[in-house]
Formats: C-alpha cells, sequence, structure tokens
C-alpha cells in the first residue's frame, strides 16, 4: 500500500524526492509510533472532536469558497442590493436564506461574512502567537530583569478588562479588518506568554539541554530548537481553545459597530441591522448568530479533543 | 496573617500605576491633539491656538502631562466629558452600581447552578449526566452573548407578548412611568443577568468539576471512607470544603470576563451601567470618559482580586505560609 501510495504523487517531482512530505506524512503513519501520530490516533477516536473537526473544516471551505457559492449557487453577489426583495424567507424568490433589509442575499453575506470573521480570528491568532512565544520563550529562559519587567507587564495587561481596551482603541482609530486583527491580538497575547514562560522555566534545567549547552549549542538555538517543540503541545492546545474567543471578541466588537465597517460583512454586523428589523425577519437575526454559534462550538469541541490527545494529563 | 496582607497590598501598587500608564499612553498615541479642529478654522488666528495650547498645558513634555493627569486622577478627577462637559468621575459613580448589580447577580446564579451540578459531575463520573453536564456547559461556553440576548429578547419579551404569555422587559433597569420598584427592578434584571450567567456557568462548573475531581483522588478522601464514614460525610465534609476553596481565587480571575460580558450585555439590554456608558462614549469619541472607565474597571479588577487573595489566605494557611 505504501508502495501505491509513493508510486502516485512521484508524477511531482518535489514530491518524489522527498518521500515524507508533509502531505504523505498522515498516510505513512500506519502504526501510531510518534508522538505526532499517537495524538492523531487518539485524537481520532474522539468522536465529537471528529464532528467540530468536520464542521470547522467545512467553515472555512465556506469562506474560501465564498466567490464561488456567490457565482454558481446563490447567484447574488454580497453587495447587491433589490429594494423589492427586502425580508425575504427561507428560498423564497431565489433568495436561499432570505435576504435583508437592503434585499442582499443572506446566504452570500454570510459565506463573505465567515471569510471577514475567520480572517481576522485566524490572523489575529498568528499574531498573538508571535509575540506570545517570542516573550515567553525569552523570558522563560534569561529571567532576571526581562523577566520581571514583562511578567509585570502581563499582570497590568491582564487587570485591564480586554474589550474596554479594545473599545478604546476602536473610540480613537478607524478600524480595517486588518488593524482591528493587529488590535485582538495586541491584548491577546499575554496569557500565551505567560504560559509559555511558565514551561520554558520547567523545560530549562532538563538534562537534554544541559547537554546541549555543555556540546556549545547557543542560546538562540537551544530555545528555539530544543526547549521550544517541547512545549509545543501546550501552544496548540492554547491556541485552540483561544480562537473562539478571538471569533467572539470580533463578532462582539463588529455587532457593537465597532468593529468590521459595513458594507463589509461580518457575522457581527450583520447582526447590528438584524436587531434593527426584527419585526420583519427574525432569520436574520438567528442566522448570522447561529453561524458564530456553531462555529466557536465546533472549535471548542475540537480544541477540548486535542487537549485530551496531545497531553492526557492536562484533562481536566 | 498581616504581614501577608501587607506584601499583597504592597504589589498592588504597581499594577495601579501601569494601567494608568497604558491607559494613557493610548490615549496619547492618537494623532492630532485637542486642537486640532480648531486648526481647520479660517476665523481662529495662529497665535489663538498658541495661547489655548499653552494654556491646556499641551506645549509641555509627555512625562509632565502623564504627572499632571494622573495626579488629578489620584484626587478622584477623571476630567470633564467631551460630551456633556459633566465631570467624568460623577458620571461613572452614577452608572457603576447598575453594573455591580448586574455582574454579582449573574455572578450568584451562576455559582447556584455550577456548585451542585459540577460537584455531582464529578462524583458520577463519566455516567450520562457527566456527559451531558458537560455537554451543556461546552454548548453553553460557545454561545455568543449578545447573540443570546437577542434571542431571548426576540422570544421572551416580543413573542411572548405576542402570544398572550407573561413577558419579560426587553430593556432598561426600570420602568419609567412608575419611577422602579423593588420588583420592577427585579423583572427587568431577569433577562441581562441571566445572559450573563450562561457563560459563567458553564466555565465555573468545569471548574468545580475538575476541582472535585482531584479533590476525589486525595488521601484524606481514602483515609475518610476507610474510616467507615457515610458518602454523603465524606463528599460534603471532607470533599466539597475543600473542592470549593479554590473557586475564591477564580472569583477573582472572573471579573474581568464579568465586566466584558456586562459591557455588551448592557448594549443589548439598553441596560444603563457603565458598559452602555463605555460604548455610548466610544461612538462619541468622549475620550476622556472612556479612559475613565478603563481605569475604573481596572481598579475594580486589581481589588476584586487583592480581595479574593486576602480572603484565600484567610480561609487556607498553606497560601501565606509559602
Amino acid at each position: 500500500m505504501s508502495i501505491a501510495n509513493d508510486a502516485q504523487p512521484s508524477a511531482d517531482p518535489s514530491v518524489a524526492a522527498r518521500p515524507t512530505s508533509g502531505a504523505s506524512l498522515s498516510r505513512s503513519v500506519t502504526k501510531p509510533r510518534t508522538y505526532l501520530g499517537m495524538a492523531w490516533y487518539r485524537l481520532r477516536r474522539n468522536k465529537l472532536a471528529m464532528i467540530g473537526l468536520a464542521i470547522m473544516i467545512l467553515m472555512i471551505a465556506m469562506a474560501l469558497g465564498a466567490g464561488l457559492i456567490a457565482e454558481h449557487i446563490t447567484k447574488h453577489t454580497p453587495a447587491e442590493q433589490s429594494l423589492r426583495d427586502k425580508f425575504m424567507g427561507v428560498n423564497e424568490n431565489g433568495y436561499l436564506l432570505g435576504s435583508d433589509d437592503l434585499g442582499r442575499d443572506t446566504a452570500t453575506r454570510l459565506a463573505y461574512g465567515a471569510r471577514v470573521s475567520l480572517g481576522v480570528a485566524g490572523l489575529s491568532v498568528v499574531m498573538a502567537l508571535t509575540i506570545g512565544i517570542t516573550l515567553g520563550v525569552v523570558s522563560g529562559y534569561f529571567g532576571g530583569w526581562v523577566d520581571t519587567v514583562l511578567m509585570r507587564f502581563v499582570d497590568i495587561m491582564l487587570s485591564i478588562p480586554t474589550l474596554f481596551l479594545l473599545l478604546m482603541v476602536a473610540t480613537l482609530w478607524r478600524l480595517t479588518p486588518i488593524t482591528l486583527a493587529l488590535v485582538i491580538a495586541a491584548v491577546s497575547w499575554v496569557t500565551l506568554s505567560r504560559l509559555v514562560r511558565g514551561e520554558v522555566m520547567a523545560v530549562r534545567s532538563r538534562d537534554y539541554v544541559d547537554a546541549a549547552r555543555v556540546v556549545g549549542v547557543g542560546d538562540r538555538r537551544i530555545m528555539f530548537r530544543h526547549i521550544l517543540p517541547n512545549i509545543t503541545p501546550v501552544i496548540i492546545v492554547w491556541a485552540s481553545l483561544t480562537v473562539p474567543g478571538l471569533i467572539l471578541t470580533e463578532a462582539a466588537l463588529s455587532y457593537l459597530g465597532l468593529g468590521v465597517q459595513p458594507p463589509t460583512a461580518s457575522w457581527g454586523n450583520m447582526l447590528t441591522t438584524a436587531q434593527r428589523v426584527w419585526s420583519h425577519s427574525w432569520l436574520m437575526v438567528v442566522l448570522p448568530g447561529f453561524a458564530i454559534y456553531i462555529t466557536v462550538f465546533a472549535i471548542n469541541l475540537f480544541g477540548n479533543g486535542l487537549r485530551d490527545a496531545l497531553d492526557p494529563r492536562l484533562t481536566d | 496573617m498581616g504581614r501577608y496582607i501587607i506584601r499583597r497590598l504592597i504589589q498592588v501598587i504597581p499594577l495601579l500605576i501601569g494601567i494608568t500608564i497604558i491607559t494613557f499612553a493610548i490615549a496619547n498615541l492618537v494623532p492630532g491633539s485637542p486642537v486640532s479642529g480648531l486648526e481647520f478654522n479660517p476665523r481662529t488666528r495662529p497665535e489663538d491656538i498658541a495661547r489655548i495650547k499653552e494654556n491646556l498645558g499641551l506645549n509641555d513634555p509627555v512625562w509632565k502631562r502623564y504627572f499632571v493627569w494622573v495626579g488629578n486622577v489620584a484626587q478622584g478627577d477623571l476630567g470633564i466629558s467631551l460630551k456633556n462637559y459633566r465631570p467624568v468621575t460623577t458620571t461613572i459613580m452614577q452608572k457603576l452600581p447598575n453594573t455591580l448589580v448586574l455582574t454579582g447577580v449573574a455572578l450568584a446564579l451562576a455559582m447556584i447552578i455550577a456548585i451542585p451540578v459540577g460537584v455531582y459531575s464529578a462524583v458520577k463520573r463519566n455516567t450520562w449526566f457527566d456527559n451531558t453536564a458537560t455537554a451543556i456547559s461546552v454548548a453553553g461556553f460557545s454561545i455568543p452573548t449578545f447573540w443570546f440576548g437577542l434571542m431571548l429578547v426576540l422570544i421572551v419579551a416580543v413573542k411572548f407578548r405576542e402570544w398572550g404569555l407573561p413577558s419579560l422587559p426587553a430593556g432598561g433597569a426600570y420602568d419609567l412611568r412608575n419611577g422602579g420598584g423593588f420588583f420592577d427592578r427585579v423583572e427587568h434584571l431577569i433577562l441581562p443577568a441571566f445572559t450573563l450567567a450562561v457563560v459563567q456557568m458553564a466555565a465555573w462548573t468545569r471548574f468545580v468539576r475538575s476541582q472535585m475531581l482531584e479533590v476525589l483522588s486525595q488521601d484524606y478522601m481514602r483515609t475518610a471512607r476507610s474510616k467507615g464514614l457515610r458518602q454523603q460525610v465524606v463528599i460534603f465534609r471532607h470533599g466539597l470544603r475543600n473542592a470549593i476553596l479554590p473557586l475564591v481565587t477564580l472569583l477573582g480571575i472572573a471579573i474581568p470576563d464579568l465586566f466584558a460580558g456586562a459591557l455588551i450585555i448592557e448594549n443589548v439590554f439598553t441596560y444603563p451601567g457603565i458598559g452602555q456608558l463605555a460604548f455610548n462614549s466610544a461612538i462619541n469619541k468622549d475620550y476622556p470618559l472612556i479612559m475613565g472607565i478603563t481605569l475604573v474597571a481596572g481598579t475594580l479588577v486589581i481589588l476584586g482580586n487583592l480581595i479574593a487573595d486576602v480572603v484565600y489566605s484567610v480561609l487556607d494557611p498553606r497560601i501565606r505560609l509559602n
């Protein structure tokens, strides 16, 4: 079987040169011996986590394929208005999931909204990971005044309710989806950096780190090649359990009118108008919120499963 | 004991200074100044702008302006609102009690449900009850609060009335027509408090369950059981008491979440607290007010954590000996 698998991609010379490249990794691990293999094996048996994963993939596909959905399925663009077709119901007059107060197609806007909502959350988690890991590793590895200053700063950031800070920033600047992601990341990295710092401090004194130092490995290499891979599971779990919070934060800010601005559709700002016109169409209230809910729920289920799979000790 | 409290009090000071620095820094990063608007006015002479700048102290270096501001803050003067020219402190103090009532009731509601469910889940681990409770708490944890609030308003306040069922008011803190008696206020509090409680409830249930599971595996539990004590005595007297101790710390940690939740929910239910105030000030670009609210919220979080730690140290001597 492995021969058949290898034979297929060999048409592509770059893959043939590296038989264990990322694409064939999941297939090549038939017996779960490696750490990741075992984790995947445990995760696969967790039905709830797999349902979560399936919904996640579906939502990401919807976000990426928003253009295709608009072109082939709903046959409307997200900005196309038709004041004669306001507040349509399900499958009424060619509107798959109804239309809003300007006669825009809700299904199309939901797909484009997924792009914005998931995009902002994805971008901010990547930025938060970058900042949080770097500062956490440096702080935990070197200790001393760097550590003291950073952890005091983390304490201060944790004292200010995040949403108030975001509200303040949104008051003072007009935010685009990109800057919104940046700002959300700027307040989200703090918990990660503290978590990473603690883990690094625990790993720092292990024998293999001493061994690396004895053979003359530099600080940077020790931090990022010897310590970081050992705390990756904690970071992955943090990310998967933080993304739902980021989605909710973006949605809340956009709902309040301080995040993603119309006419760009986001699940949050679709609810803002829905709130004003619900006597005309309850569908407009139900759908965007349900999209947020189901996505967040799915990621939480997956995150819980991932936590159990990556480190059974972390299970509560 | 006294020494622990003093040490903990000293730790609070840099935090308080820190939140003032961050708040001030964000406000000062904004391009332009309070007189920028005048510069576009053709009838304002440049020397007038210079004079106003000098009078407002805008020519002073940043650190000097910070100390002037922080000196005022320390005396309880948070500045003047740009919108209605009323002192920020008075405005906040007017709305703060409503928010404290809302968050307090929500928290109490969450605890009343979470503690028994969490304990029972842990005791009956991996039974249908436990699995259902876990599923519901993950579901509750994932709900977008504002959407849940909207749905409640739509169903309980709007549709129930249409159907002739007893309905609850959709917004405000009391009925303006009769000035707000006790029951009127309670009626207005039910929906927002319940909405806020749902997310908290989910988080607390999971926490209580994991605490209880940890306690159940302790040696003293086995000892108690092997002495022949009844199951209830073991669970309630030996288990529960130890399991709910750490909740005190979590209380401190939950305060930022509660305020953030209140910020959203007060706007869904037009409930007149500091969350709604914060939103209005954001819309009006009233930054003395939003700075004031952020500072007050931060201070309350720090004080809440302080109280939680002190209470915990009173309840659990192991903490202050470390």
